[in-house]
């Protein structure tokens, strides 16, 4: 059994919630990746270095320089039939891409993939992560997204696997890319950080979100925010942690300011270690946090920032 | 021009679902249903773009047991104006779903396709993107903003990093994020009026297509929980506790 991985990228380096995808498709068998875009040399050769992968594939033409769903999931689908599994980590691109080949394959996509329990049945968790179904494949071939915080990624450093330009990469592309917004940060990817610091309404406005910025300088972490924060326009959407939004799973989640709605958990309880600070001693989130701080936000970050300096 | 709005019956997204103990799957007995809230923002996206005269009928679908047509009803309340409802008792997976709208879109020859990203209960996320494939047609996935301007829709899209602008051939389908709009509330002249609007019935055969689902649900359980832990006394108290005890900074 051999899978095949569209791995995320970013030109260059090779995205840690594709390494987690490629984590999933070790257990499966032997993992051959594919990189598409265009000027993606480099990240192919990012790819070939990840350990436990044994071939790369590079689809390296105009048409996917935006990775539009439509030639990217033709590509895989004339791919397919040398694999019996493909994954990608369920993130905006996956999920766009992966049930598009899943329909075109006849089969019945298996997404958002916690856990690996046999070739053909997977855990995957359903009612925002309130329960967890065990689901088994009719299907020849499978089709999967990964959810990346349920597997460590594999490193980005150690293999050495050959790299073949994929042949036929002319593929139909009816839509067409106008423009891309992404939010400027310094600091690591909501979805690779170590420690992730939110902040909910309780924050108040956008101009509060700097007490947390502060603290993320500090410790080196991602800010994240809840849909309250994100609906009240404090922060944008790509903020966002929970159900709709981003899954993450940090060594450190700091919740500030974050009431715990079961949206908001779903999207941050498989952290290593939850903090909470929050005015209301009755919120929810000291429900799942390992150390509760019960103060004022406007008076806790201050303190907190200076303590932290205080090292 | 006509849209189609396919719309889930969910369970209400304000009940605290309960596994059932035999681990066949969550209590739904007795439970709220809603509309699936993504699907509501989509109803609402067709609904204004008939309100600006850019669409001319709007048809919603629902699928399942015959009290999917309540949510049909839900969504001509705030402005569709006719149903149509698959009947069936055989549990619908996305590729099921996907292969009756494709039918259905042959049949009703809409430009547009809006649904919601993904129902929230079995979090698939895939029907939308499914029927794109089967159809064809280009899709504008995780939309915050559409834009229909000739033979051409422009979507913006919620990706990881921020927001992404496609423009995409007509005909296409679009899936509906959170942020697109805010959906109304059905005023009770409405809701009255809403019964008088048409809902037709068809079975799965009738649109040649074989529901039978792919995937078998093993079992369901609950997550494992988390135990609540300290509460702390101050931020000196939570940092030496990080610091010596979790060791996480």
């Amino acid at each position: 059994m051999t899978s095949l991985v569209l791995l995320d990228h970013d030109g260059s380096a090779i995205k840690q919630p594709a390494r987690s995808a490629v984590a999933a498709a070790r257990l499966l068998g032997e993992v051959h990746v594919l990189v598409a875009g265009h000027g993606v040399q480099a990240a192919a050769a990012a790819a070939a270095k990840l350990p436990g992968v044994a071939r790369v594939l590079v689809a390296d033409a105009p048409v996917f320089d935006h990775l539009l769903a439509e030639p990217v999931a033709a590509l895989l689908v004339s791919l397919a039939p040398a694999y019996s599994h493909l994954l990608a980590a369920a993130g905006a691109d996956g999920k766009s891409v992966m049930p598009r080949v899943a329909a075109l394959l006849d089969v019945q996509p298996i997404t958002e993939v916690a856990a690996v329990v046999a070739p053909d049945t997977f855990v995957r968790p359903i009612y925002a992560g309130n329960a967890l179904a065990t689901v088994k494949s009719a299907d020849a071939r499978l089709v999967l997204t990964v959810r990346a915080a349920s597997f460590d990624p594999v490193p980005a450093d150690g293999g050495n696997a050959p790299i073949e330009a994929v042949p036929d990469t002319d593929m139909p592309s009816p839509g067409r890319f106008i423009s891309a917004e992404l939010s400027k940060s310094e600091r690591p990817e909501l979805t690779a950080a170590r420690v992730v610091i939110s902040g909910g309404r309780g924050m108040q406005s956008a101009e509060n979100f700097k007490l947390l910025d502060a603290i993320a300088d500090k410790l080196g972490a991602a800010v994240g925010a809840s849909r309250a924060a994100v609906d009240a326009g404090f922060v944008p959407n790509d903020f966002q942690v929970g159900q709709t939004g981003k899954i993450v799973a940090p060594e450190l989640y700091i919740a500030v300011g974050i009431s715990g709605a079961i949206q908001h958990l779903a999207g941050m309880k498989d952290s290593k270690v939850i903090v909470a600070i929050n005015k209301d001693e009755e919120a929810p989130i000291f429900q799942v946090a390992d150390y509760g701080l019960v103060a004022d936000l406007f008076i806790a970050l201050p303190e907190l920032a200076a303590e932290l300096e205080r090292s | 021009m006509k849209i189609l709005v396919p719309v889930k019956r969910v369970v209400d997204y304000n009940v605290k679902v309960r596994v059932k103990s035999d681990g066949t799957g969550v209590e739904t007995a007795g439970v709220k249903m809603s509309m699936n809230p993504f699907d509501e923002i989509a109803v609402e996206e067709a609904v204004r773009l008939k309100e600006k005269g850019i669409a001319t009928e709007v048809v919603a679908v629902s699928m399942g047991s015959a009290a999917c047509a309540e949510t049909i009803r839900t969504a001509l309340a705030v402005g569709a104006d006719r149903g149509i409802l698959v009947e069936t008792d055989v549990e619908l997976q996305p590729l099921a779903v996907a292969r009756l709208l494709q039918a259905l879109v042959d049949r009703e020859q809409p430009l547009l396709v809006i649904l919601g990203k993904q129902a929230i209960d079995d979090d698939m996320g895939a029907t939308g993107q499914m029927l794109a494939a089967m159809l064809g047609w280009p899709q504008g996935t995780f939309a915050s903003k559409l834009v229909v301007e000739g033979g051409t829709i422009t979507v913006t899209r919620e990706v990881d990093g921020g927001m992404e602008t496609v423009a995409l051939p007509l005909p296409a389908v679009v899936t509906a994020d959170l942020r697109l709009n805010e959906p109304r509330y059905a005023s009770l002249p409405n809701i009255m009026r809403a019964r008088k609007k048409p809902i037709e019935t068809v079975k799965p055969a009738d649109l040649g297509v074989d529901p039978t689902p792919r995937l078998t649900v093993l079992k369901v359980v609950e997550p494992p929980r988390r135990q609540a832990g300290k509460k702390l006394g101050s931020v000196a108290e939570l940092v030496a506790k990080l610091r010596t005890e979790a060791k996480v900074i």
